[in-house]
């Protein structure tokens, strides 16, 4: 992993020499390491430099009180919220659909195309319409991000949990039969549990589907906080630096929240002796 | 067990105990592309409180139908089946019975112990209660230690071992088994054998199994049913002479070969070479 960033880091330098080279007023004779030099310090490049973007991070991090606009963990913040919101969304929404599915026939028949053909309209089309009809209804905020963070989230949940929840083989299920067992008893009991193994692939995508349900949803209205925001002002006025830097963070929110699932599925895995 | 047990010639169970199983013209069939297939005809068959009742046969012969007809997980087509006196579905409402299939079922996320516990929590025992048989039943099968086991770090005979564990724990006065130990090797079935056997001396239940293997067949029971295939029906029912008390050693006895023989000659008669 660690190689990989270096290798990463090592293009990402050279890359940054012919794409912001015709933008500097150098003359012809200037050497390599004087292009190199002044490509990877300009205040407005075509590709920051790797250290440029540390560097913005660093300061918008430390040098700024948590609640400035100007601090990228606030705007993080407000993302991260809005996608962990739009996650309980999809949990609660993707968990009732799979056990609708799996449990009323004509559900099956009738939901799953519909769930399917919800994932094939691009999120970028669907985002402006779900905060322009919000807003119009006095819903603003967290809300309207939340909402279509879990729209696009709630699908690898209720595919996984469909698949698990149908998992057990029918010798399992003759048992419950033999016992004479409740169908809620069938449920806590057995697919319930089941399931847990096929939730946790799907969380993960989830996770990272709803982050990007937070921020795509930050562009169109018009946010003031937010990476999503960030971004937005980032390219409008050529910042070049701060886009980079909130990309960055962007992808390290991913990562916390993706560690995040990585624990639960770890205290699953110790509540069931190491396997799920 | 020693030798001794040998001698001890106790009756098997008294011929005018009460009914626990009773089938009349009992008959399965199965539709398959939109053909009937009788799995099972006119079985007439009763089993008697303390009956340990083998079902041998051939693949196809509808022995495992037969039992999952008496645990009401497969309906007749025809002829009539009591078990305790009821229907077969109100027998399984009323849990008369436990069930122990050809593979173990466990539930991998729990542990062993939770696993024996299955039934009580879903029949509303008491949390209490529930440990104490969890563990008197673990000990029962030789398996005490390994209560707090996960399923996947137990032998396939173990796991079948915890699994009996759990069709005895809510102490069900009828056991159905369907091929217990056919996934197992010679030594550790035999084990299971003489275990199962003792269990079931100590306990006065009554066993329904179904096997495929003479000696385990005929080691075991009371009576011997003997089926064949195509349709499944019943060929022979022998009384066996063994008594009650049995040890491994009793499989070199002429006795027992005697009746090892009569049941391969039931088996032989009733295969067909098609």
């Amino acid at each position: 992993m660690v190689s990989v960033l270096g290798i990463l880091t090592v293009l990402w330098y050279a890359l940054a020499i012919p794409l912001n080279a015709p933008r500097l007023d150098l003359d012809e004779t200037a050497g390599l390491s004087t292009l190199a030099s002044a490509a990877w310090s300009m205040d407005r490049p075509v590709l920051p430099a790797p250290h440029q973007v540390v560097a913005e991070l660093w300061t918008s991090v430390l040098f700024h009180p948590l609640t400035s606009p100007r601090n990228l963990l606030y705007h993080a913040w407000v993302t991260l919220s809005a996608a962990l919101a739009g996650l309980g969304i999809a949990l609660v929404l993707g968990i009732a659909l799979a056990v609708g599915i799996v449990y009323v026939r004509t559900l099956d028949r009738s939901l799953m195309p519909w769930v399917i053909a919800s994932q094939t309209v691009p999120v970028l089309a669907i985002a402006p319409m779900v905060v322009v009809v919000l807003g119009t209804l006095g819903i603003t905020g967290l809300l309207p991000k939340a909402a279509i963070a879990g729209y696009l989230a709630f699908f690898p949940i209720t595919v996984g949990m469909v698949t698990g929840l149908r998992a057990p083989d029918p010798l399992q299920l003759d048992l419950m039969r033999t016992y004479s067992a409740a169908p809620s008893a069938v449920f806590t009991k057995l697919r319930w549990p089941m399931s847990l193994a096929f939730l946790f692939p799907g969380l993960r995508v989830a996770v990272a589907l709803s982050l990007v349900g937070a921020i795509v949803a930050e562009l169109p209205t018009g946010a003031q906080a937010g990476l999503g925001a960030r971004l937005l002002t980032g390219s409008y006025y050529g910042q070049t630096i701060q886009l980079w830097a909130a990309l960055v963070m962007a992808a390290l929110l991913s990562i916390v929240a993706l560690l995040g699932v990585a624990m639960a599925e770890r205290a699953v895995l110790h509540a069931r002796g190491g396997r799920l | 067990m020693g030798e001794s047990a040998l001698l001890a010639s106790e009756t098997v169970p008294a011929p005018n105990a009460p009914v626990v199983v009773e089938a009349r013209g009992l008959g399965v069939a199965f539709e398959t592309d939109g053909q009937r297939v009788n799995a099972l005809t006119s079985v007439d068959l009763t089993i008697r409180r303390g009956d340990f009742v083998s079902l041998i046969g051939p693949s196809g012969c509808g022995k495992t139908t037969l039992l999952r007809a008496i645990a009401d997980l497969q309906a007749p087509s025809g002829g009539t089946l009591t078990v305790n006196g009821m229907s077969a579905a109100e027998a399984r409402r009323a849990r008369a019975y436990g069930y122990v299939f050809q593979a173990p079922a466990l539930y991998p996320w729990r542990s062993v112990a939770r696993n024996v516990m299955l039934p009580l929590e879903i029949m509303g025992m008491a949390r209490g209660e529930r440990t104490e048989r969890a563990e008197r039943y673990l000990r029962l099968v030789g398996l005490g230690d390994f209560a707090r086991k996960f399923p996947w770090q137990l032998s396939g005979g173990m796991q079948q071992r915890v699994s009996i564990a759990r069709a005895l724990c809510f102490e069900p006065t009828l056991l159905l088994m369907d091929e217990p130990f056919g996934a197992l090797d010679e030594i550790t079935r035999d084990g299971l054998n003489l275990h199962l056997h003792e269990l079931w001396r100590r306990t006065g239940m009554s066993v329904v199994f179904v096997t495929h293997s003479i000696p385990e067949a005929v080691f075991l029971s009371t009576r011997i049913v003997v089926m064949s295939a195509r349709p499944g029906r019943i060929i022979d029912v022998i009384d066996s002479p063994l008594g009650a008390a049995r040890a491994l050693g009793i499989r070199e006895s002429a006795e027992f070969l005697a009746v090892a023989h009569r049941v391969r000659e039931g088996l032989r008669a009733g295969h067909s070479y098609d």
